[in-house]
């Protein structure tokens, strides 16, 4: 029997339990993460696909965002805290020996919570880490100032000032600058830590429009707290409850018909 | 599926809203099944007062169906249900599409019998067995959604086989008359209307089974023969 509703979805998603290595941006290997004598990750084993846009729910302190730092190492930053398993980015781990955690960064970026703006002009903060790596080329600043925020859906707002404070824009400008000054270094993983849950509904569609678009050319992590925005922007979601990756499908048929209860119960807003 | 599942949403007023559609829905179930009975008492004893009656309460039952579909619109803007609670929410959508069209079929009968009440025209055939067969598997449809019972759905689904054998006999039996009097032809128009009408409240019951299996399993066997449900269930 030909079942059409599959057949249509085929072209759309990608199974992410068969990735190929061209289509796998990241791959998670036994992942345990410690904090002290506490442990906040058990054995996660995923692999996150390329161009698309992944999401990790689950309710406070399952270590969605835990694991979300793991993938640009913020949480060296963390004392007490120890690492077993790997990362692979292009097949490196990135947690081996004589890893660029910098290099890493380039590579991968990451938005946070509240928008974090330098209190700088919208123009600098575009260009800032492109001046770490030493561009100074004007012409090719002014480029990568135009690429980028077109990119970040903030062009027309922002073309004629941008040499103003960008301590001037409203909260959903200034996330969205934030997105921009990410993707100006051009990286491959765009890791996204609850990016409009400091936002208002409208500046929250605007950034979930720019990250359907962002998908074109980065491989898009997100954490959400809100459901529906998941089930709204990702092509792939992982639950996660406790610690542990409890289930991690396409998006589709984790919000109609996931296999585990857990899963059931926590979008569905059940006990759990 | 553990039914009382259904109240565990840490929102209480999401529990009363889920149980009270779902509770319309039995309501509207029930009024469903005793218009069909009535239809097919109307016809095995041509009781005209009762073929009015049907006829006068059809509107209850359009009622209940727009009434459960705006209480489905509002728990979806609202609430936006997910997984199974979404499935629920669909499969009562399209449960009460059909009980609806049921309804249609009781009230039709009625109206037929009342158009043609004074010509005084045999019946020709018995559709009392058909009938009553399709009632029953109504009835048990409706038991299989109040308790959620794959099981039931699938055997109820398995009914209708009987029922479409049985309509095949009218329509030989009809087809008999029609070849041995012309004349009788407009009235057998209308007895194979009304056992088309029965054979397809089968196919209709037969949906029912589907959402329910739909709701429960997350499969979609609509399209699928008995023999394929099961091994799409074992998957």
């Amino acid at each position: 029997m030909i079942n059409v509703a599959t057949t249509m979805n085929q072209d759309e998603t990608l199974d992410i339990s068969r990735l190929t290595r061209e289509q796998t941006a990241l791959e998670i290997r036994g992942l345990n993460l410690f904090y002290g004598s506490k442990q906040a990750l058990f054995d996660v084993d995923m692999n996150i696909a390329r161009g698309q846009v992944t999401a990790f729910i689950g309710p406070s302190g399952c270590g969605k965002s835990t694991l979300l730092r793991c993938i640009n190492r913020m949480n060296d930053l963390v004392d007490n805290c120890r690492i077993e398993g790997e990362i692979l980015l292009h097949e490196q781990n990135i947690y081996g020996k004589g890893v660029d955690v910098a290099a890493l960064r380039r590579q991968v970026g990451m938005v946070f919570q509240r928008p974090n703006p330098f209190p700088k002009s919208i123009y600098e903060n575009v260009v800032y880490g492109l001046r770490l790596q030493g561009i100074n080329d004007r012409r090719r600043l002014d480029e990568a100032v135009e690429r980028s925020l077109r990119g970040a859906a903030l062009w027309d707002e922002v073309k004629d000032r941008l040499h103003e404070n960008a301590f001037g824009l409203s909260g959903g400008q200034q996330q969205r600058l934030v997105i921009a000054r990410a993707i100006a270094i051009e990286p491959e993983v765009l890791l996204l830590d609850e990016p409009t849950s400091a936002l208002d509904p409208i500046s929250t569609l605007v950034i979930e429009e720019l990250i359907n678009t962002l998908k074109e050319q980065f491989t898009v992590v997100i954490v959400t707290h809100n459901m529906q925005q998941a089930a709204r922007v990702s092509d792939n979601t992982a639950f996660m409850y406790m610690g542990e990756l409890i289930e991690y499908t396409d998006t589709n048929t984790l919000f109609t018909t996931p296999a585990k209860k857990k899963t059931e119960d926590y979008i569905t807003g059940r006990y759990g | 599926m553990d039914n009382n599942n259904l109240k565990k949403h840490i929102s209480g007023q999401f529990n009363i809203e889920l149980e009270g559609v779902l509770n319309q829905v039995l309501v509207m179930g029930g009024l469903v099944e005793q218009q069909l009975t009535d239809a097919i008492t109307a016809i095995h004893k041509q009781d005209l007062e009762m073929a009015r009656q049907i006829v006068a309460n059809d509107h209850k039952v359009n009622g209940l169906e727009v009434q459960i579909d705006e209480d489905c619109t509002r728990i979806i803007a609202k609430r936006q249900p997910a997984a199974s609670d979404l499935r629920l929410v669909l499969a009562i959508i399209k449960t009460i599409t059909d009980l609806e069209r049921i309804g249609d079929v009781a009230k039709r009968i009625g109206m037929m019998l009342l158009d043609n009440a004074d010509k005084k025209q045999p019946p020709l055939v018995s559709m009392e067995n058909m009938g009553r067969r399709t009632v029953k598997m109504l009835h048990e449809s409706l038991d299989a959604f109040a308790r959620m019972d794959v099981e039931a759905a699938i055997e109820v689904h398995k009914e209708d086989a009987r029922v479409d054998r049985e309509y095949e006999s009218i329509i030989r039996e009809l087809m008999t008359f029609m070849m041995e009097d012309p004349r009788s032809i407009p009235h057998v128009l209308n007895v194979l209307w009304c056992a088309r009408s029965l054979e397809r409240v089968g196919d209709r019951v037969q949906h029912i089974c589907e959402y329910i299996i739909y709701f429960v399993k997350g499969k979609d066997v609509r399209h699928t023969s008995d023999e394929d449900i099961h091994s799409m269930l074992d998957r």
